[in-house]
């Protein structure tokens, strides 16, 4: 059988899924919901799953990660878990307010939907869609495109549940939400989730999201997360990948903001068999500035992409885009940053770099910076580097005393640094630096029927 | 304390160091001078274990040990401190994380307890003095930003830091101006006792003045084709290399 005919069939399969299950998906939401529904599953229709051939998806085999008869959560599965084994925690907690997802769907089935006294709303998507819909409507799909990635056009066909946050104008949110994100089952599944995070004007908050596998099977996720940042918002968004190795994980996040915001991501990719993470962000008015950073640390057969879209529409943004990597064995990875300059957008300064550090002569890392600048008064720069470890400072190490081993530890913490240094909230800077330390030792184990380590 | 035998070294296949015979007891200060590309810095390296160099004959003997079959942390364990002619800066490793480790893995090698962070913070507050190192330089990442004299004294300080029973000191006058090249002699010399030896590889005789040696060897095309005594050095400040080079190329 030709790989066209698999890729189709592979296709084929999912729309016929979607036909057949349309009641059960359609069932308890809005109009404008499934309305947008049925857009979307018709540009998948036209989109396909990516796979080599795509442009934007020449380093990464996708199309795997969709082809394999995985059972799709289109209802919440009854697993019962002692969330107090899972916090198991030998660091200090966090200090933030937790939310769960399990496979997809708002864990706390009783209380789906928070309204706090100064207006915000955190809980389930589903039940805000039900309970919210004027407010959901006006921002969920305008800002994840259709048009380009069929993996968007999948999820906003299927979609059900995820985190929605709603944050109103000119309130602080001291607290970080953290949304933890559990794949646990005994069959293998795949897990579209969508969630959507309003921040209006001059707010503030930080999201942080785990992504763990609990059980040994493997999963796949296909998950898009929509941010509005209104005018002058400040939002922090921190994601830390920690699945299994038997895992394979699409994220696509769009960030839309308003004029004057700032928006700081970071993503710190410890353990997944699969990690391709997309990030697009549009900056829709003047003066806005977003830090995109990334840290991948990888081993065995890993893959990691990582793709960013920085859109400068409008005048006098700025924008950031670091990412770096470490990897070892035979790990693989790509990276690929573009920043759009239109032509209006004078006075942009647009900075991007990519860095790596390739272990063994096994590893493979391709790396694409791109910029496409239209505008005639800007600051923009790009760069990857790939290297080794530099001698010259080993040796300097050594000839202290310090063993091989623990010199090239701290040569690599402190290409981490960079990234980590980055990170706002301080106690889970402090946690992450940890993590990344033992990731690095290889005393990270990812140990799947047992706790969750970063929470 | 060092003995070394016929020792050959080369780099990429080419032979730099072509017979070195030299030893040092417990108490000396061995000044190694010589011109340009006659195997200064080679000699230091090879001491302390680097890699790129191939020791292709020859013996070293170091505290009745072999020399040559120790890793570099070994002979830094050992008591041996190289400092460096070009100190290496290391970006995002901070000076007290470096020095921390450095001290502590000494000392798991000797089967000591490693030092609590206190402790540790008021050794360094402590040898900090001796080269007039800031406070400020202490907390940046190694040699990141130091200028060259910065860079010198640094080297001095992690001397007083690791307290070695063998220091080879790479030209460690060059690029300093009066001031900086008096602190770092300074501490050179306190550091010195009865039980410890000090190298120093050397272009000028300025240095000498400093830190004055017992011994003074002329190293010239990868052999050793003088030694005497301090005197030596003020007669090769007057005459220059040419009169010994002579000699030897016949």
């Amino acid at each position: 059988m030709s790989l066209e005919t698999t890729k189709i069939e592979a296709k084929q399969k999912f729309i016929d899924l979607y036909q057949e299950n349309l009641s059960l998906i359609k069932n308890d939401y809005p109009e404008f919901i499934n309305e947008i529904r049925e857009k979307a599953i018709k540009q998948f229709g036209v989109l396909g799953i990516p796979n080599k051939k795509d442009e934007n998806y020449k380093y990464t085999d996708i199309s795997s990660a969709f082809d394999n008869g995985y059972k799709m959560y289109l209802s919440p599965k009854n697993i019962k878990f002692e969330v107090n084994d899972i916090f198991k925690c030998d660091v200090p907690n966090l200090n933030t307010r937790v939310i769960l997802l399990l496979n997809g769907w708002y864990y706390d089935r009783k209380n789906q939907l928070e309204t706090l006294p100064d207006g915000v709303i955190i809980g389930s998507m589903k039940k805000a869609i039900e309970q919210y819909p004027d407010l959901v409507k006006k921002h969920y799909g305008q800002y994840a495109s259709l048009e380009k990635d069929g993996l968007v056009a999948l999820n906003t066909a299927f979609a059900e549940d995820g985190v929605f946050i709603y944050v109103p104008k000119n309130v602080v949110v001291e607290k970080p939400i953290q949304i933890i994100n559990i794949l646990m089952d005994d069959e293998e599944g795949l897990t579209q989730h969508r969630n959507l995070f309003v921040l209006e004007e001059n707010s503030h908050a930080s999201v942080v999201v785990c992504d763990h596998t609990l059980s040994i099977t493997n999963f796949t996720t296909n998950s898009v997360s929509e941010f509005y940042v209104g005018q002058n918002a400040q939002l922090y968004f921190s994601k830390m990948q920690n699945e299994h190795n038997g895992s394979k994980q699409v994220s696509h996040l769009y960030f839309h903001q308003e004029r004057d915001s700032s928006v700081n991501a970071d993503t710190v990719s410890l353990h997944g068999g699969l990690i391709r993470n997309n990030v697009n962000v549009l900056l829709n008015g003047e003066g806005c500035e977003n830090n995109t950073y990334g840290l991948y640390l990888t081993d065995k057969g890993q893959h990691i992409d990582n793709y960013v879209h920085m859109d400068h529409a409008y005048p006098n943004c700025t924008s950031n885009q670091l990412f770096k990597g470490v990897l070892d064995d035979f790990a693989t990875g790509a990276f690929s940053g573009k920043v759009l300059v239109r032509k209006d957008a004078q006075k942009t300064q647009a900075y991007q770099a990519n860095n790596n550090i390739l272990l063994t002569d096994d590893v493979d890392i391709n790396t694409k910076p791109q910029l496409e600048i239209y505008a005639d008064d800007v600051k923009c720069s790009h760069g990857a580097t790939v290297g080794q470890l530099d001698e010259d400072a080993l040796f300097y190490m050594r000839s202290r005393g310090i063993k091989k081993k623990e010199a090239k530890l701290l040569l690599m913490y402190a290409f981490a640094h960079d990234v980590l240094k980055n990170i706002q909230v301080p106690a889970l800077q402090e946690r992450v630096q940890d993590l990344v330390a033992k990731r690095l030792r290889g005393e990270l184990s990812r140990c799947n029927s047992c706790q969750m380590h970063c929470c | 304390m060092l003995s070394i035998k016929n020792l050959h070294a080369n780099i990429e296949g080419k032979e730099i160091l072509k017979g070195i015979n030299f030893e040092v007891k417990p108490g000396e200060v061995h000044a190694i001078m010589g011109p340009n590309g006659s195997g200064k810095s080679t000699l230091a390296s090879v001491l302390a274990g680097r890699e790129i160099f191939e020791v292709t004959d020859g013996k070293v003997n170091y505290c009745e040990k072999d020399l040559l079959e120790m890793t570099p942390e070994e002979r830094a364990s050992e008591g041996i401190f190289l400092g460096f002619q070009y100190p290496i800066e290391i970006p995002g490793v901070s000076m007290v994380n470096f020095m921390k480790t450095a001290v502590n893995a000494q000392r798991t090698h000797k089967g000591l307890e490693p030092m609590s962070s206190s402790d540790f913070l008021k050794l360094m507050r402590e040898k900090k003095e001796l080269v007039e190192l800031d406070a400020a330089l202490a907390s940046r990442s190694v040699n990141e930003g130091f200028s060259g004299g910065e860079k010198k004294r640094n080297e001095i300080f992690q001397m007083a830091m690791l307290e070695p029973k063998l220091s080879i000191l790479d030209e460690t006058d060059s690029g300093l101006d009066i001031d900086a090249l008096r602190i770092v002699a300074n501490g050179v010399n306190k550091l010195k006792t009865k039980d410890n030896a000090t190298i120093v590889i050397t272009h000028y005789q300025r240095l000498l003045d400093y830190i004055v040696p017992d011994f003074v060897h002329v190293l010239y095309n990868g052999k050793i084709i003088k030694s005497g005594g301090k005197e030596l050095a003020l007669e090769l400040e007057e005459k220059g290399y040419d009169w010994l080079k002579k000699g030897a190329d016949k």
